[in-house]
């Protein structure tokens, strides 16, 4: 049982995002690259997936921050088998479809049994990574999944719809699924041991001859998102905070 | 190509979902300034019963027992075949538990551009001029597709619904691809659990997102939950994370609120939650970042640390 984990970095958001001087993108110079978080799920589900039955995890990504490789030692440490990068020069801001690109020709050379991704990215312009993979490696796909158990060539999964509502489907495998959430939540990867993988590990470089990376789109501008409205701010220190806010649910009678 | 429009409706055990109204209602509005038409697809088995509630110039029902519920395998085929046929200048799905399944995959395989969580579309001439939130909705791109033509899915609750009714003629087709030999089978529908709460029904919320930080101090939120004779309630990070059980979602993969009091501590307002909350009579949000999309959302807001507000709240409430 082979597995594969397509994961990439996406600027954090936990911080106040800049966009560059042309207003075309993000100022890639003045962000922190994280892991994406649905990626990070995705490993998770591999490895449970892995621990359930048999196979190995190997969690490949495009290196296009120069800082791939602290993400793949700290996914070997949390139990994939091995880690791999598309080889190149690459840089931030890379397109859904470059990277569906890269990744789906370095992926089909592994001959895997299960694909697993982030059903989304903060990123994610022009579409998805998941079922761009899927279509272009000409495997089935089912996204935005939260459970995954594997019995021979078959995989079961459920899929999240709104309200709680989830449905079941049978995936044959070779597939690529889309995770929302794994079935347990991601487990800590102690520093020490990512520290010791670091000077240890090997992360396996694969060369791609695909030269296909336009998303056919043109990005005009981007800008802040136009706001129809803003909060009333409340000024002041917590106390002062907490006591407008008291002060708002008594005038409405909701204390 | 075409000036001709293609939206896919969906369904949801067995109801066409609102999204469909509102996709048809800007397809039509867009057909009418490039000269096209609409048609609304309703793939499914039983449901053409609803189709002819559509502002539709055609609405196609594609009945098969192999697209009864949604397969991504099954209605992919039929969409890539009807995309390839009509040669749509823009075919829309919704930024959707089944449309993120489909959008980027008809790309690929269409051959056509693709813009995810679209929020606004207009005609410029005739060009298209395609908006899309990205980066949690902290940043709104502009875009045009190369050649015109493309595949876009679209955020639930962007356009208003009620221009997407009306009365299109219906057609009936059988599916015009096979359906044989699908590799993805649908096997059942899964209800959620009961035994929880249910968020829904509660008049006040406290609702907390990644601000809070860490599962120990889900405990101090669940504290003025109860000072305040609220429940509590979260966004989608909290519940991946195991923190809060599914049944406390608020949100696009959760539940839909409408309380009468939303007090939102560390969430910062990405488009998917705000479509699970938005209509909340009081939006109260505590969060760091002045610049959070939902100071945009909320009626009133502050910066302060929330622990600190927290505290102070429950000291104020005794």
């Amino acid at each position: 049982m082979k597995i594969v984990v397509a994961i990439k970095q996406v600027p954090s958001l936990a911080d106040e995002v800049e966009l560059n001087a042309e207003g075309t993108n993000l100022d890639f110079d003045a962000v922190d690259f994280v892991l994406n978080e649905w990626d990070e799920q995705a490993i998770e589900q591999a490895v449970l997936v892995k621990e359930a039955g048999s196979g190995a995890v190997t969690v490949i990504g495009v290196d296009a921050t120069g800082e791939l490789d602290g993400v793949l030692h700290t996914a070997l440490a949390k139990g994939a088998d091995a880690v791999a990068k598309v080889a190149g020069e690459f840089e931030p801001g890379l397109t859904s479809h470059a990277q569906a690109r890269l990744l789906s020709s370095a992926i089909i050379d592994m001959a895997p049994d299960l694909v697993l991704t982030g059903v989304q990215a903060p990123d994610d312009l022009d579409g998805q990574l998941g079922p761009m993979l899927a279509a272009l490696m000409d495997l089935p796909y089912v996204g935005v999944v939260n459970s995954v158990q594997v019995s021979g060539r078959t995989a079961t999964v459920h899929k999240e719809y709104a309200g709680g509502l989830m449905a079941e489907f049978s995936v044959q495998l070779p597939a690529v699924i889309g995770i929302q959430a794994a079935s347990q939540p991601p487990r800590y990867a102690p520093v020490s041991k990512v520290r010791q993988l670091a000077k240890t590990a090997t992360i396996e470089e694969i060369e791609t001859a695909e030269d296909e990376l336009e998303s056919g789109l043109s990005v005009r501008s981007m800008t802040r998102p136009v706001s129809v409205g803003h909060a009333d701010m409340i000024a002041g220190d917590a106390k002062a905070v907490a006591g407008r806010i008291i002060a708002i649910l008594n005038e409405r009678g909701l204390i | 190509m075409s000036n001709d429009i293609l939206v896919i409706a969906e369904h949801l055990d067995g109801k066409v979902a609102d999204i469909s109204y509102e996709m048809t209602g800007k397809a039509r509005e867009l057909a009418a300034a490039l000269g096209g038409k609409v048609t609304v697809a309703l793939l499914g088995q039983g449901m053409a019963g609803q189709a002819g509630g559509f502002a539709s110039d055609a609405t196609l029902v594609i009945d098969d027992p192999a697209l009864a519920n949604f397969n991504p395998e099954a209605y992919g085929r039929v969409i890539a075949a009807l995309i390839a046929a009509r040669a749509p200048r823009l075919t829309m799905l919704g930024s959707t538990s089944s449309g993120m399944d489909l959008t980027a995959w008809l790309a690929v395989r269409s051959s056509l551009p693709c813009v995810a969580s679209v929020n606004q579309l207009a005609a410029e001439g005739d060009e298209l001029r395609i908006s899309s939130q990205i980066y949690g909705g902290k940043v709104a791109a502009q875009v045009s597709p190369e050649g015109g033509r493309a595949v876009v899915a679209v955020m639930a609750g962007a356009f208003p619904a009620a221009a997407g009714r009306g009365a299109g003629p219906v057609e009936q087709s059988a599916s015009p691809v096979s359906l044989d030999g699908l590799r993805v089978t649908f096997s059942k529908l899964i209800r959620p659990e009961a035994g929880d709460i249910d968020i829904t029904t509660y008049d006040k919320l406290v609702s907390v997102g990644r601000g809070i930080g860490g599962q120990e101090n889900i405990e101090l939120a669940q504290e003025l939950a109860g000072a305040l004779g609220a429940a509590l309630s979260g966004s989608r990070p909290i519940i991946d994370a195991g923190w809060l059980p599914k049944t406390r979602q608020v949100g696009k993969s959760g539940l839909s609120v409408k309380p009468k009091l939303y007090l939102m501590l560390g969430i910062s307002g990405a488009p998917e939650h705000l479509e699970g909350m938005k209509d909340a009579e009081l939006i109260l949000a505590v969060n760091s970042d002045p610049k959070a999309p939902i100071f945009d959302v909320a009626h009133y807001g502050s910066t302060c640390d929330l622990f600190e507000v927290t505290e102070a709240l429950l000291e104020a409430l005794g």
